[in-house]
């Protein structure tokens, strides 16, 4: 019980942003929680918040973990395009689905494993080992749709970009059951303490015994796994491979997902449902805004104003002066200034 | 000291095969079109690049360039079009605020303790955001100064042109140079790159020269946004989008170390050189796709890298400590 309420107390923040946020859109659009079933799938804004939101929110998976270990993956959004352009290359040659899964999300694997081993056995900083695949990505991606648009007609690979299972949309059971699988792994077994470990001190844990070489490379491998399923969606979603524009900017609203979720860029504790509620923040923002007739360009200024509002508040300048404030009066903050590295 | 001159003249020496290479296949690169079109063609990046220098050398990096440089040529375009203002002064004014804009991270890096990751991607959220803002279309920019300034150029011998914004590039090379070899803020940028903790404790002004260091990325990147507006004459707020990841690789080929306090300004240039090189490549052989600038590029940046942690173990090395890189970003 004490575990279930310390949770929830975890989630609290996130859950009470999202709920103000959808509570701000019902009340200029009343009709906005409607949700009705029509040719056997669900619809609604809502639903349309969760369905839009799944390759953020399994990106937002991904990324929890590598930021966890101190990290972070800025390749998430190239190898969407490169896992996508992969399904689509599969599709056209008239492979099945299952052959196509395979493909898009072996071909996330590899590329996980390359950035795993740039960061865990060349220790190249996760930021700029993960640059390489960033900029050389979509060159790939491009490579494989050879510059063109990939489209394709196969029935069974668009079900997984609008289909529906029990009335569900595909995508929103994907993330839903990839978020539950994760979350499962990483809490009932020791696995998640070990990562936090790697992101608090990764020489502490080293000799501590942890294995952090192969860990750090399993977190970079699963976050390909996740942009891979996400890069599937997002091609199936518009039934072609676009390698330029599929995923782009995508990183960032993973990054910002997790830093919504409250999980600190400097490593250590992380929840996954908290970054998933995070995820589904960014894109009832975002439907909000296009729902109430603001144009669409403000929506970047109010994603910097919650960046900026969220880092004053994880920044532990402001945890020193709160500490401060109780006790005495706050001295000068360039002496109390503690070095990170 | 030799092994910190080591990426620097394994640029060059790249530059130069490179060039080698292309000069067997196509003997016209070598005229002093093709070198005055390289200049031009690159000035922005060239310039955005010099800042971004200083940002990683002090081991910081800056994420904000490529939305700055797009808010100000839509900022200079919507000020000319609704007020009937001169250039120079909507210049002057666009250059105060990307510079305060700057200085502002710079604070907010140092003040409340956060990675310039993360603030310098809100910063470009908010700039590009209020590019937006200004206006989503396309704006022409209609204006003779900017025809002036456009068409102003210094005829080379072979009749090739180094035009205005060719030579601003090469002079904003040699003022960074000049100001992080010959000054004490050059200095300070060098010993913070090294470690903030040392460096406060041997008497660099950590505040003010963090803040200094992205005001002057910020100043740059501005007028950077000048020179793209005076090359595409309009300013467009989608317009380049992920300039901060090409100046960040043209610094990283430049030989200058991503963990801060080694490397060279001159080495950017020359690396901004290498990257229009591939481009004028592929513009040459006709068959080749633009995808490859990226791959190659890519390719690079992971060359580069390995050559730096083979050097940066090497030196560890022979000092005889077996301490790790730092993770920090």
């Amino acid at each position: 019980m004490n575990g279930a309420t310390r949770f929830l107390r975890r989630i609290a923040p996130q859950l009470a942003i999202l709920a103000g946020i959808l509570v701000l859109i019902s009340v200029f659009f009343p009709g906005f929680f409607e949700v009705r079933i029509a040719n056997g799938r669900l619809y609604g804004s809502p639903i349309d918040i969760l369905n839009r939101g799944a390759p953020v929110a399994l990106l937002a998976i991904g990324m929890t973990l590598v930021i966890a270990t101190r990290g972070i993956d800025l390749s998430v959004g190239a190898l969407m395009a490169i896992c996508g352009a992969t399904a689509a290359w599969g599709s056209t040659q008239g492979y099945g689905l299952p052959a196509i899964l395979a493909l898009s999300v072996s071909a996330g694997l590899v590329c996980g494993l390359w950035n795993g081993i740039l960061v865990a056995v060349l220790r190249i900083q996760p930021i700029v080992a993960t640059l390489i695949l960033m900029v050389a990505g979509r060159g790939i991606a491009q490579l494989i749709t050879e510059g063109a648009i990939l489209t394709f007609n196969q029935e069974s690979l668009i079900f997984i970009g609008s289909g529906s299972i029990l009335t569900a949309p595909t995508p929103v059971v994907i993330w839903m059951i990839a978020g539950m699988i994760v979350t499962l792994v990483v809490r009932r077994s020791a696995l998640g303490m070990l990562i936090e470990a790697i992101g608090v001190n990764l020489r502490a844990s080293t000799l501590a015994g942890v294995n952090s070489r192969v860990l750090l490379i399993a977190v970079y491998m699963a976050s390909g796994l996740c942009a891979s399923l996400a890069g599937v969606i997002a091609a199936a979603d518009i039934r072609g491979a676009d390698a330029n524009n599929a995923g782009l900017w995508l990183e960032l609203d993973a990054i910002l997902a997790v830093v919504i979720g409250g999980t600190s860029l400097l490593g250590g504790r992380f929840s996954i449902v908290a970054s998933l509620i995070g995820a589904l923040i960014i894109q009832a923002m975002n439907t909000g805004i296009l729902l109430s007739g603001f144009p669409p360009e403000f929506n970047l200024v109010i994603k910097a104003l919650i960046v900026l509002t969220i880092l004053i508040l994880q920044s532990p300048a402001t945890r020193t002066a709160a500490v401060f404030f109780r006790r005495q009066p706050r001295p000068d903050p360039a002496d109390t200034r503690t070095v990170t590295q | 000291m030799n092994a910190r001159l080591l990426p620097l003249i394994a640029t060059v020496v790249i530059f130069l095969a490179a060039y080698a290479v292309c000069y067997v296949q196509f003997p016209a690169i070598l005229s002093t079109r093709v070198v005055g079109n390289l200049l031009t063609d690159n000035a922005f990046l060239g310039i955005a690049a010099v800042g971004m220098t200083f940002v990683i050398l002090s081991g910081g990096i800056d994420l904000s360039i490529g939305s700055v440089i797009a808010f100000s040529g839509v900022f200079i375009a919507v000020l000319l079009r609704d007020t009937g203002l001169h250039p120079v002064p909507v210049f002057v004014l666009l250059l105060a605020i990307t510079t305060l804009f700057g200085a502002c991270m710079g604070a907010a890096i140092h003040f409340l303790e956060m990675p310039p990751f993360i603030v310098t991607l809100a910063g470009m959220f908010l700039a590009r955001g209020m590019a937006y803002v200004l206006s989503i279309d396309a704006v022409p920019i209609d204006h003779d100064f900017f025809d002036l300034l456009k068409d102003a150029y210094w005829l080379m011998p072979g009749k090739g042109r180094l035009t205005f914004i060719g030579g601003l590039m090469m002079l904003v090379f040699l003022a960074g140079i000049v100001l992080a070899h010959r000054t004490r803020f050059g200095t300070n940028v060098y010993a913070l790159g090294g470690g903030a903790a040392t460096a406060s404790l041997m008497g660099v002004p950590v505040a003010r020269t963090t803040i200094a260091i992205y005001a002057l990325s910020g100043f740059l990147a501005g007028l950077s946004g000048i020179v793209f507006a005076t090359y595409t004459s309009a300013g467009y707020s989608l317009a380049t989008v992920g300039v901060e990841l090409d100046a960040i690789a043209a610094v990283v080929i430049g030989g200058t170390l991503l963990t801060g306090g080694s490397g060279f300004v001159a080495g950017t240039l020359v690396g901004v050189l290498i990257m229009g090189l591939i481009q004028t490549y592929i513009v040459f052989d006709g068959t080749l796709s633009s995808w490859w600038t990226k791959i190659v590029i890519g390719f690079l940046l992971f060359a580069f890298i390995l050559l730096q942690k083979g050097l940066v173990l090497v030196s560890t090395r022979e000092r005889g400590t077996a301490d790790g890189p730092g993770r920090g970003t």
